[in-house]
């Protein structure tokens, strides 16, 4: 149990390659932190830095009160989780999961104590003689957390541990996991690229790209209210449509078409304007609307997701399954849920955050 | 590729049927004619079928040696050639793991020149360097030891490249796993790549252990003490009689005899060769 303190952070390759700079992240005790971004956006070197696996070129990390900078991965009291296991091929499950243990010189009785409590917990318990060959990919996922959990770490990195499972598995050892670090209470570094394993899991978020910190915040927090276009197309599926427009006074226009915004409006001038697929609706005849040229449609079962042009830009709604389609549609949307977005750096502009409380929607099945 | 056409099947046996003639028909009249007495061959005609001076003749041989051509007991060389592969093979594949070992998991300065370095050697056979590798082991006094027949050669480039090869497509994970698991380097050698290389160990083993065995040139050089001969130089000494004729019968039993270790090893060793050549096991 410890808390994590990253200072500063950054990291630059031999070569003068930059991955990562000035990252400054306060973890709390028992916190579950997932870090997300899309590839190349430094968020494994960022988890490799604390880990110990890379050398960390400026800035500090702290676990506990200790600064481990300059220590061994094995002395951080961290257990790590890879992406395609590392399990050791030749030792069978329960030669895998002593091995740290026995590298610590821990007694036998307590190596067999955990050895047997790990196993109950992630049910491998009729596994433990055979290889990792003979196991299947949830399994051997199942053998990689043992052998972080037989360790009881202060802390967890995880370094997307689900992307070699197929979709069905990866949900149910999602929730394993989740299980898993509710039940321990230790303290956890997740990194994914996958923004519903990110929402699903995380106490916060810390979306990642080139190397900087776009937001932190907790998962609702950061589907709410954005802090950048970026995090706003990266996080919820589908992504967020964002499309250009401009302000005049109270009134928005997107392209050919205004709609007004009761007050909404932050600002003036050119704008990017956000909103998510689920908050629109189709519009009475009597409501202002955006005009939507329907191109195609997605069908997930609970509900329907259309494809079309506003104007000239493309957008994205989510409409009830029964909803009467046409080519031609008129959509409408709340005032209150539009994001918007400077037009130039693409930051969340200040104004009305969206009110959290009625924003029901669930994030759509997948 | 399954094909159903008969006479490119007859085609294809009868060529492999050919080859294996070609290759097993001097060996046959090896052993034939270390069966038979020293004055079958006379008449300068050999005989295809089995003599019966086999049980002698490999007796003499393995127990007296020809000493009118100066080659003694074959029970000695065969034990002096076995010494001397086996320590070849165990030398190389000792040395070559742990130099590719350096070479793939630590970041030192000049590594990859190191790397060249070894790798070039490749290119060079015992042959070139020999002259100033005998004044070398000449001046370290090494001559008619077993270190002298084994330390020159006992560096591998081959190896060295095999098991950098093999540690390349050991994931890295797998090093990050044991370090957080809190193996220092030493220990992540013995506990999981030396596991993990079995296979490859196996493999290395049976070629350097014929590599050494078939060693000729380099004995003959260092060696002019009959107690330090090989048995493949032996035939060569059981050969060139200085006056009388060659006894061609003893020179085949020598070579029979020569030949066995290596085959036996192979037939023993085979399957963990086989494995080790196709197999990676991760």
């Amino acid at each position: 149990m410890a808390s994590i303190d990253v200072e500063s952070v950054g990291k630059v390759y031999t070569g003068g390659v930059r991955a990562v700079s000035d990252i400054k992240l306060n973890i709390a005790d028992g916190e579950f932190i997932v870090l997300v971004g899309p590839s190349g956006c430094g968020k494994s070197t960022l988890l490799r830095m604390i880990a110990g696996l890379e050398t960390i070129s400026e800035g500090e990390v702290k676990i506990g009160s200790r600064t481990v900078n300059n220590m061994e991965p094995a002395d951080r009291d961290i257990a790590m989780v890879f992406q395609n296991y590392a399990l050791y091929p030749h030792m069978t499950v329960r030669q895998n999961l002593e091995y740290g243990l026995k590298n610590r010189k821990t007694p036998k009785a307590e190596i067999d104590t955990r050895v047997a409590e790990a196993a109950r917990m992630l049910e491998i318990g009729q596994y433990l003689e055979r290889k990792p060959r003979a196991l299947s990919g949830g399994q051997r996922q199942r053998v990689a957390m043992g052998r972080a959990i037989v360790r009881k770490p202060a802390v967890f990195l995880f370094d997307e541990p689900l992307s070699n499972l197929d979709a069905k598995l990866r949900v149910s050892m999602r929730g394993e996991i989740k299980r898993l670090q509710r039940r321990l209470g230790t303290t956890s570094i997740y990194v994914t690229h996958d923004q519903l394993e990110a929402m699903t899991l995380a106490d916060r978020l810390v979306v990642l790209n080139g190397g900087k910190v776009e937001q932190i915040g907790a998962p609702l927090e950061v589907y709410h209210a954005p802090a950048s276009t970026f995090v706003a197309s990266f996080i919820g599926s589908p992504a967020m449509n964002l499309v250009k427009g401009e302000l005049h006074g109270d009134k928005l226009a997107i392209g050919p078409s205004m709609i007004g915004l009761n007050g909404f409006a932050p600002t003036s001038g050119a704008v990017t304007v956000g909103f998510r697929a689920e908050d629109m609706r189709i519009a009475r005849a009597d409501e202002e609307a955006l005009p939507f040229r329907l191109e195609y449609t997605e069908e997930l079962g609970s509900q329907r997701l259309i494809h079309g042009m506003i104007g000239d830009q493309l957008a994205t709604a989510a409409v009830a399954p029964d909803a009467e389609l046409s080519p031609e549609m008129r959509l409408a949307i709340d005032p209150k849920r539009l994001h918007f977005f400077a037009a130039d750096t693409g930051k969340r502009l200040p104004g009305q955050v969206p009110a959290q409380a009625k924003l029901a929607p669930a994030e759509p099945v997948i | 590729m399954v094909e159903n056409r008969p006479f490119i099947t007859f085609l294809t046996h009868l060529i492999l049927i050919i080859g294996v003639l070609t290759v097993v028909f001097p060996v046959y009249l090896a052993f034939i004619a270390s069966t038979h007495g020293p004055t079958d061959f006379m008449s300068g005609i050999v005989p295809l079928t089995p003599g019966d001076h086999m049980a002698a003749n490999y007796g003499y041989l393995l127990n007296s040696g020809e000493s009118t051509a100066g080659a003694p007991p074959f029970l000695m060389m065969l034990v002096n050639s076995l010494i001397m592969a086996i320590l070849i093979a165990v030398g190389k594949i000792s040395i070559s793991i742990i130099s590719a070992f350096a070479i793939v998991y630590f970041r030192f300065p000049l590594r990859v020149l190191a790397f060249w370095v070894i790798f070039m050697t490749l290119m060079l056979p015992v042959e070139v360097r020999i002259l100033p590798t005998y004044k070398v082991v000449a001046d370290l006094g090494m001559l008619n030891s077993y270190s002298g027949l084994v330390i020159p050669v006992i560096a591998s480039a081959t190896a060295t490249f095999l098991f950098r090869q093999f540690f390349l497509t050991v994931p890295e994970e797998m090093m990050e796993a044991a370090r957080v698991d809190g193996a220092g380097p030493l220990k992540f050698f013995r506990d999981i790549l030396l596991p993990l290389s079995r296979t490859n160990i196996a493999a290395l083993f049976i070629i350097m252990f014929i590599y050494g065995w078939n060693q000729y040139l380099w004995p003959m050089l260092i060696t002019t003490e009959p107690h330090y001969y090989t048995v493949v130089m032996g035939i060569k000494r059981l050969a060139s009689v200085l006056d009388g004729d060659t006894q061609w019968n003893l020179v085949m039993a020598g070579v029979i005899l020569a030949g066995l270790p290596p085959v036996l090893v192979i037939i023993f060793m085979q399957r963990l060769f086989v494995k080790g050549l196709v197999e990676t096991e991760k």
